[in-house]
């Protein structure tokens, strides 16, 4: 059982906690990968609502998948369909939703903080499918669960998260939990994409990709989010590429051992070169498949947990 | 708080090698041979005992059954009282599609994790027949189940818990009943 009511963030989460999530992720493995019925019945009559206020793919599939693996009954709403648009207030919306007795929230928001604040209005779980430049936490177990397949541990590890760090719930959620599992977080961004706190969970941070690639067992390379952007942070798509992008070059000089990773969805030719993303290194597509057993790890000890 | 007493042993070594040296010769017999069975142990303590059974029935004819493991926490109809700290594998690298398969499983009392057990089994395949193997029978069925091959039946109440060990997983191979008494929070 978690140690947690909730799944908002992952700095609230104890190494024990994460330990869980993945070891329940990795029995869920042969079930979603292996066999010809692909679910089971761990959440049969549970209610699962997806409330998504800002747009989202492939977090929103992923979710919606582990819940039908899991037999839970689910519907996904949006910001543009919900009567949010009309001027109800999310409080009303949760509320309502929650008055035809519902189990669980998975919640995207474009406002950091959203999803503990629907904790407050509901007896509902939350889970915090993304809230801002605040947390991502559920790709953040994707992440260590990827990581941890191909190393088989994750403490000790140098893990190098590049790109635009100041804008990234990813990171948000990524470099804590990363140091909690006793992974060694090197933070390389642009000075107008670092952190900010040079203190920050006891990271490591540098402007210099090429000074620390030859170092790292991981290479996380971050989205370029444009839509987040305020003002002119980076002079132009070139030079960023030149700078921080993983050319094949830069992909060259890892280690024999070493992995890639991005959240997705990628930005070809800007953070991660074409064929960077397509080589044998590239754990892009394992990270995909990883989200839906998670996902499922995640729920079913949440909802297991619950008394 | 629940305090355990050891009332008494009802199986030893012996006891047990005798019990599953019969279930071989039982299956064998209603099946007509070992050809196209399959063993598959409930985990955690279904698993060795299957393996015992697969040993025993290779000694006689000549044969080895496959064998798996099937983990049912997914299945479970309890599973908000009953969260499982631990999933254990499934593991059945065989098709289960027209075999004779034998279920085995420590203790069977409910009957509730057989049902679970059945459920995941038709998840993997379509077998020709289920049959059931236990080493206790310990009776309170709450649904309509039964063994096809049980090692000892063992009249007993709720307020006792049948406890089967099995090496390599315990220590020794033993049969014993305990007696569950509740305490009251807080006092010694």
């Amino acid at each position: 059982m978690l140690s947690v009511k909730h799944l908002i963030d992952t700095t609230s989460l104890t190494a024990d906690d994460i330990t869980q999530i993945l070891d329940t992720a990795k029995s869920f493995d042969p079930i979603v990968n292996a066999r010809t019925i692909k679910k089971v019945p761990a959440l049969r009559g549970r209610t699962i609502v997806n409330l998504f206020l800002e747009p989202s793919t492939r977090t929103l599939k992923s979710f919606e998948l582990a819940e039908k693996r899991l037999s839970a009954d689910s519907i996904s709403m949006g910001g543009s369909t919900s009567s949010v648009v009309k001027g109800e207030s999310l409080a009303d919306t949760i509320q309502t939703i929650d008055a035809m007795n519902v189990d669980m929230f998975v919640v995207r928001a474009r406002l950091a903080g959203t999803p503990q604040k629907i904790t407050e209005n509901t007896d509902a779980i939350v889970i915090n499918g993304g809230d801002g430049k605040h947390q991502h936490p559920t790709q953040a177990m994707l992440d260590l669960y990827t990581i941890r397949e191909h190393f088989g541990h994750l403490d000790g590890l140098k893990v190098a998260i590049v790109g635009d760090l100041a804008h990234s719930r990813v990171c948000g959620s990524l470099a804590p939990a990363l140091k909690t599992m006793g992974a060694d977080v090197t933070l390389v961004a642009p000075p107008t994409f670092q952190v900010g706190d040079p203190s920050w969970f006891g990271c490591n941070q540098t402007n210099h990709l090429d000074d620390v690639i030859e170092d790292m067992d991981v290479v996380y390379m971050l989205r370029v989010q444009l839509e987040r952007m305020e003002g002119a942070a980076i002079p132009s798509r070139r030079e960023y590429n030149r700078l921080y992008g993983l050319s094949l070059e830069r992909e060259a000089r890892m280690k024999p051992n070493a992995i890639i990773c991005h959240p997705g969805p990628m930005n070809r030719g800007m953070e991660i070169d074409a064929e960077v993303a397509d080589c044998a290194r590239s754990r892009i597509l394992n990270q995909v498949n990883a989200g839906v057993l998670t996902r499922m790890a995640e729920m079913y000890l949440l909802l297991g947990g619950e008394e | 708080m629940e305090q355990a007493t050891l009332k008494a042993q009802i199986m030893d070594e012996q006891a047990m090698d005798r019990a599953i040296t019969r279930i071989a010769h039982e299956i064998i017999e209603h099946n007509e041979g070992a050809e196209g069975i399959a063993l598959v142990g409930i985990q955690r303590r279904g698993v060795p005992i299957a393996e015992r059974l697969a040993d025993k029935i290779e000694d006689i004819e000549g044969v080895r059954p496959h064998i798996g493991k099937l983990d049912i926490s997914f299945y479970r109809d309890d599973f908000k009282r009953h969260i499982s700290p631990v999933i254990h594998a499934t593991e059945i690298l065989f098709s289960i599609d027209g075999v004779d398969v034998v279920l085995v499983d420590d203790v069977l009392y409910t009957g509730r994790t057989v049902r679970s057990g059945l459920d995941a089994l038709m998840d993997l395949g379509r077998p020709k027949t289920v049959q059931l193997a236990v080493m206790v029978d310990r009776g309170h069925r709450e649904l309509p189940i039964r063994a096809d091959y049980v090692g000892k039946n063992v009249p007993s109440s709720h307020e006792e818990d049948v406890r089967v060990s099995i090496t390599p997983l315990d220590e020794v191979d033993s049969v014993e009943i305990w007696g569950i008494e509740k305490t009251v929070g807080g006092e010694q």
